[in-house]
């Protein structure tokens, strides 16, 4: 007996109360949110991060920064995921400040703090890339620090991070797939509840791949242009 | 050694007494005193890793000299102990006084070559827009490249390049201008047109310290040229005694490998 796929429970079943069209929204509202908000909090700290390790004022910080870059280039996301999830709320209890961190927050904290690492070495690559010459040359004609920064440095590091920067944030919003280990409705929480009231896994995985695909297309598509321009 | 190494200049336009540069163990520069007189056009010539290099960047303080005192006009900057290195604010001040031009060019290459020009002017002078592109105008004329202002660096040859870095350096209307070998990256056919600009530049009375291996060139424009070896001055005098009669085995040594090949191409 051959399997007939059956795509119209992925918008139109009532096994569920989550099941519908409505869901669907919900969860790519989320997902996107999440993919947003947790790039620019990322972003940010990358900057930050990337500032402190490139102009090492205090000794103690750059150390402290390099181990955290570390630490999250290194372990996988999902297992900062599920940490973040258990310990955050657990710390927040025993400082005694009363504060109970939510578990949707506590996750994507972790997310961020992903971002974060990445997003720092993609700055400070971009910045530590521009030739020595430039800085010199700069300098020889007299200008400051924050002169040479502004005028010389920053605008032809800008360019190169972009390419870096919109990688890392397609894969950004693919990542944001992993908070549904922690029951964020996400676009794959969403598909996982789904699958376990319809029994459907084929049609609505293949679906919500396809949703994935349609918001991050155009993204790439956008860098492949952007790219172009800083060639010409 | 000439004895007018010592000779105190009123009109000293650079000097530098006793300066000395260690990188770690390594002793660049150990203790070299040196005056150039303004209006004059100073040579330095050596072999590569004597210090040629180490001395133009301990002038403009690309470098901070381990100690000694460095002084272009009437800015004096001293180093060793009981000192440390000025402030941004004081370097950046002293550096406007002195006009660098690399090996490698070193233009901005998001700027067109008038922006490369008025770049100095109007970011650290604030000079108004107008008046910056008319003096950045005039310089590349004057370098003989005004039908390229438009033009980003990556579409200029080498020695095109090389001179839009000269009237850079130029626009800040300093002092004393430095060359750190600045045909030494250069097609052989495009070294001519470098040199002419610095030609002109020394016929205007420009004070100039120049690093080359370009010793045909050197004997043409020079005032006074020294000979470094490892980290010091070795001889200095008029360019056209030393390169005639040298007198220290070490200069007759690396003249000799030039005159060999001059020789050698004219055979």
């Amino acid at each position: 007996m051959s399997y007939v796929p059956d795509f119209t429970v992925v918008y139109m079943s009532t096994a569920c109360e989550i099941c519908g069209p409505l869901a669907w929204l919900n969860a790519a509202g989320v997902t996107l949110a999440y993919a947003v908000g947790t790039i620019v909090g990322g972003l940010i700290i990358g900057v930050i991060c990337g500032v402190i390790l490139l102009f090492p004022l205090y000794y103690g910080l750059p150390m402290l920064v390099y181990g955290y870059v570390q630490f999250f280039r290194c372990t996988p996301l999902l297992v900062q995921i599920v940490w973040f999830f258990y310990a955050l709320p657990m710390v927040g209890n025993a400082v005694g400040l009363g504060i109970n961190m939510p578990a949707w927050m506590a996750a994507g904290l972790g997310l961020t703090l992903y971002m974060g690492a990445f997003s720092s070495e993609i700055f400070r690559a971009g910045i530590m890339s521009i030739d020595r010459g430039q800085w010199q040359a700069a300098r020889a004609l007299g200008m400051t620090y924050l002169q040479l920064m502004r005028r010389i440095i920053l605008p032809q590091a800008s360019r190169r991070m972009v390419p870096p920067f919109v990688n890392q944030s397609v894969l950004q919003l693919k990542n944001t797939s992993l908070l549904y280990v922690v029951a964020v409705p996400d676009l794959m929480y969403t598909s996982s509840v789904m699958t376990a009231f319809t029994y459907r896994p084929l049609e609505v995985y293949t679906f919500v791949a396809l949703l994935y695909f349609l918001m991050l297309y155009p993204m790439t598509v956008f860098s492949k242009r952007l790219e172009s321009r800083v060639d010409n | 050694m000439t004895t007018e190494m010592s000779l105190q200049t009123a009109d000293a336009m650079i000097r530098i007494t006793d300066l000395h540069k260690h990188y770690g163990m390594l002793e660049a520069i150990r203790g070299l005193s040196l005056e150039v007189r303004q209006g004059d056009v100073f040579f330095v010539i050596g072999p590569s890793g004597c210090g040629k290099s180490t001395l133009l960047r301990c002038i403009n303080l690309l470098e901070e000299p381990t100690s000694g005192t460095v002084q272009v006009g009437d800015d004096i900057m001293r180093f060793g102990k009981g000192h440390r290195m000025p402030s941004g604010r004081v370097l950046s001040r002293y550096r406007t006084h002195i006009g660098m031009v690399f090996q490698q060019f070193d233009l901005f290459p998001h700027m067109t070559a008038i922006e490369n020009v008025m770049e100095g002017p109007t970011v650290v002078k604030r000079m108004p827009r107008h008046e910056a592109r008319s003096l950045a105008s005039e310089l590349l004329a004057k370098v003989g490249l005004s039908d390229k202002e438009k033009v980003y660096p990556r579409h200029l040859s080498g020695g095109q390049a090389q001179r839009v870095a000269i009237a850079r350096a130029l626009a800040m209307q300093p002092r004393v201008m430095l060359f750190d070998e600045v045909t030494s990256a250069l097609d052989p056919e495009l070294v001519g047109e470098v040199l002419e600009v610095m030609r002109k530049l020394a016929e205007e009375g420009t004070t100039m310290v120049v690093v080359t291996h370009e010793m045909g060139f050197a004997s043409e424009v020079g005032d006074r040229l020294c000979f470094m070896d490892s980290g010091l001055i070795i001889e200095e005098g008029k360019v056209a005694d030393i390169l005639a009669r040298p007198e220290n085995p070490r200069t007759q040594a690396f003249l000799a490998r030039f005159h060999d090949t001059a020789e050698a191409l004219r055979a």
